[in-house]
């Protein structure tokens, strides 16, 4: 176990290991949302409430399950790089923050867009999209401190503590968010709630948010290994690999 | 050890509020800063007093957010400028305690003063006399989360030089929870329920804060430091 | 033989991530007075900080360090708005004290009796750095890191502090300091921070 951990600290290890990794993912990811985007968007059948417009639930929903889990990987990360410190996880912190950012900024978009013919608004402050509008300043936080720092150690050190501060906050802020939209109670329709989902629905849902999750660490690996490349652009080792 | 300790955070605490207390203008500065952002409201909603009534908790509770950010600003940096914090640093006393000391003094100097003379603004924006003590109330509690979350963020930012727009960045998002106890508590003293159980709640917060908070305020400042 | 205050061995030093330096190795034992040279950006100020604890990101290897340690870098950790005498109070290398009379001999020993009372922000820069030095004075540490330390002081001020540091060498105490300058200190030691240059 810690002979991994610390393999998986080394940048020679890592950059191998994320060639490696994103030969395989890039095909499976791909096929997975093709298949899950056709299945969800054609072939699964229209809502009986709402018709077709229901179907950005295959994108909005996985990137806002992806969106909140990477805050948690980042902030797991952040763990590795203040207690282990181990080099990747600043790299890796760093790669994931725009990544993760870029979903919930989907999420906001897409939930913004089903809104308009459900409730007829393009923004409805309802407690769900209001949390994910904070994931996203708290996201554009980490990113804004990593820049501001000079000293790339430092900004990762930085950013680890403000995600852990982060993760300690996300369950107390929506749960606040759940009470202060219940204190408020606007007449709206409730439709996200009991409604079993059919299975015809699930099964893409499903697909789609596992071909998110790859999607997620494809992108998180192609941004650390780009800085791989950028950091290590004058070492032997690199210039030994890339030859 | 332990009485050594007791020593060295009273004569922390004490070298704090001398300083502050020899400079008063930056006590009665967010104070001002208060009633001023007070007085926009009615001049940009209109003078109708159920209006500025029914509005009132969330006002004051915004006005008092954004006065918090302002002078959260302010923890740590005269300690980070002058190499205060270096020595802080290296002295064998924890630095969690000291910073909490300097946190608490701050709080005092800041939250404290400002639930106390929250009534007057709450009496400018026509609030019912009944909620002006659930109002004290939840601004004294929650102006010391809001002075954790600020030295969390503060002690991540010292060392920049335009750490004033980032600091405000890092604490919105996680004051949220501040915001919305507050403000309900307040709302709820105002339509004359009872607002105990949102009370309760930012005092969780704040006893949660005071336990979590010194550890994060403390790696924030030995990083400032590496800077 | 005298005991090793403070041991460095094969250490490396990064900033950010460019490397400032690469396999120092030195040892002050008791009674040593080592100078650190360096041009400008040779990171001097970096491993000064770095012995003294105050960053720990950038140092690889063994650093073993005596806990009796002061330090004084290039910003003075004075309260401007307190008087000298409050601000002797305390120091980060020890324990607050209420010896008054005790603080009052330090500062005229740095030449600044009378000044007791005043307030920090009244003092000159070369003032402020002499209530550091009587800082050195109160202090029970057994090492002195100083970066820096002849900076803006005048004549006199060198030469006290230069007799000073040896007075505290030969009671059996070290001192680390970096300077550009020569000094007339006697048995003094060398490190050229260049040579570990990465």
């Amino acid at each position: 176990m810690w002979s991994i951990v610390h393999k998986m600290g080394s940048p020679p290890w890592f950059y191998r290991f994320a060639n490696r990794a994103i030969a395989w993912l890039l095909p499976i990811v791909l096929l997975a949302l093709v298949v899950g985007s056709i299945w969800g968007l054609l072939i699964a059948p229209p809502d009986y409430r709402q018709g077709n417009s229901y179907r950005i639930i295959f994108i909005h929903v996985p990137a806002a399950v992806v969106a909140l889990a990477g805050y948690y990987v980042m902030a797991t990360a952040g763990l590795m790089s203040l207690v282990w410190k181990i080099k990747m996880a600043d790299t890796a912190m760093r790669a994931l923050a725009p990544v993760g950012a870029a979903l919930t900024f989907i999420a906001l978009v897409t939930g913004s867009i089903w809104g308009k013919p459900t409730w007829g608004a393009w923004w409805v402050w309802d407690a769900r999209i209001t949390s994910m509008l904070i994931l996203f300043f708290l996201y554009l936080g980490v990113m804004a401190l990593s820049e501001a720092f000079d000293n790339k150690a430092a900004a990762a050190k930085a950013c680890a503590v403000l995600s852990l501060v982060g993760t300690v906050n996300i369950p107390i802020i929506y749960k606040s968010v759940d009470w202060w939209y219940s204190l408020h109670q606007p007449a709206s329709i409730k439709f996200t709630g009991e409604s079993a989902i059919d299975t015809s629905m699930l099964y893409p849902l499903l697909l789609m948010i596992l071909a998110f999750y790859g999607l997620f660490a494809l992108s998180v690996l192609l941004r650390m290994r780009t800085e791989l490349l950028l950091t290590y652009r004058q070492s032997a080792w690199l210039n030994a690999e890339v030859s | 050890m332990l009485p050594e300790l007791g020593t060295f955070l009273r004569f922390q605490a004490q070298r704090h509020l001398q300083a502050a207390l020899r400079r008063p203008g930056d006590i009665v500065g967010p104070l001002i800063f208060f009633l001023m952002v007070v007085t926009l409201f009615p001049l940009g909603l209109g003078p109708d007093p159920a209006v500025l009534a029914a509005l009132s908790p969330g006002i004051l509770w915004v006005v008092a957010l954004l006065s918090s950010l302002v002078v959260s600003g302010r923890l740590f940096q005269s300690d980070y400028e002058d190499g205060t914090l270096e020595q802080l640093a290296l002295s064998p006393h924890p630095l969690a305690l000291s910073a909490m000391v300097e946190v608490f003094c701050h709080w005092l100097l800041s939250g404290m003063s400002l639930a106390l003379v929250s009534p007057v603004f709450a009496g400018l924006l026509n609030m019912p006399t009944q909620a002006m003590p659930v109002l004290m109330s939840s601004l004294a509690l929650g102006t010391l989360c809001l002075s954790l979350i600020g030295a969390v963020a503060a002690s991540l930012t010292v060392a920049l030089r335009r750490g004033g727009v980032l600091l405000s960045l890092l604490s919105i998002p996680l004051t949220v929870p501040v915001l919305i106890f507050g403000t309900a508590a307040v709302r709820e003293a105002a339509l004359g329920y009872d607002p105990t159980s949102w009370l309760a709640l930012l005092g969780a917060l704040a006893a949660g804060g005071c336990v979590l908070a010194p550890f994060a305020i403390a790696a924030g400042l030995r990083i400032s430091l590496e800077a | 033989m005298p005991a090793d205050l403070l041991k460095l061995e094969s250490v490396d030093l990064d900033r950010g991530v460019r490397r400032l330096l690469s396999g120092v190795s030195f040892v002050v034992r008791e009674g040593d007075c080592w100078q650190m040279l360096g041009s400008n950006g040779s990171g001097k100020t970096s491993l000064m900080r770095a012995i003294a604890g105050l960053t720990r990101l950038g140092l690889q290897g063994d650093r073993v360090c005596t806990e009796s340690v002061i330090y004084q870098g290039h910003l003075p950790g004075l309260k401007s708005l307190l008087s000298c005498r409050e601000n002797l109070r305390w120091h980060g290398s020890g324990r607050v004290t209420d010896d008054f009379q005790k603080i009052d001999v330090a500062l005229a020993r740095v030449g600044l009796q009378g000044y007791e009372e005043t307030e920090i922000c009244q003092l000159s820069a070369g003032q402020q750095r002499r209530v550091g030095l009587a800082r050195l004075w109160l202090s029970e540490a057994q090492l002195w890191l100083l970066d820096e330390p002849f900076t803006a002081i005048d004549v006199d001020g060198t030469a006290m502090l230069e007799a000073q540091i040896q007075r505290h060498c030969e009671a059996g105490g070290a001192v680390v300091f970096t300077s550009h300058q020569p000094t007339r200190m006697a048995a003094l030691k060398m490190l050229d921070l260049n040579q570990y240059a990465a």
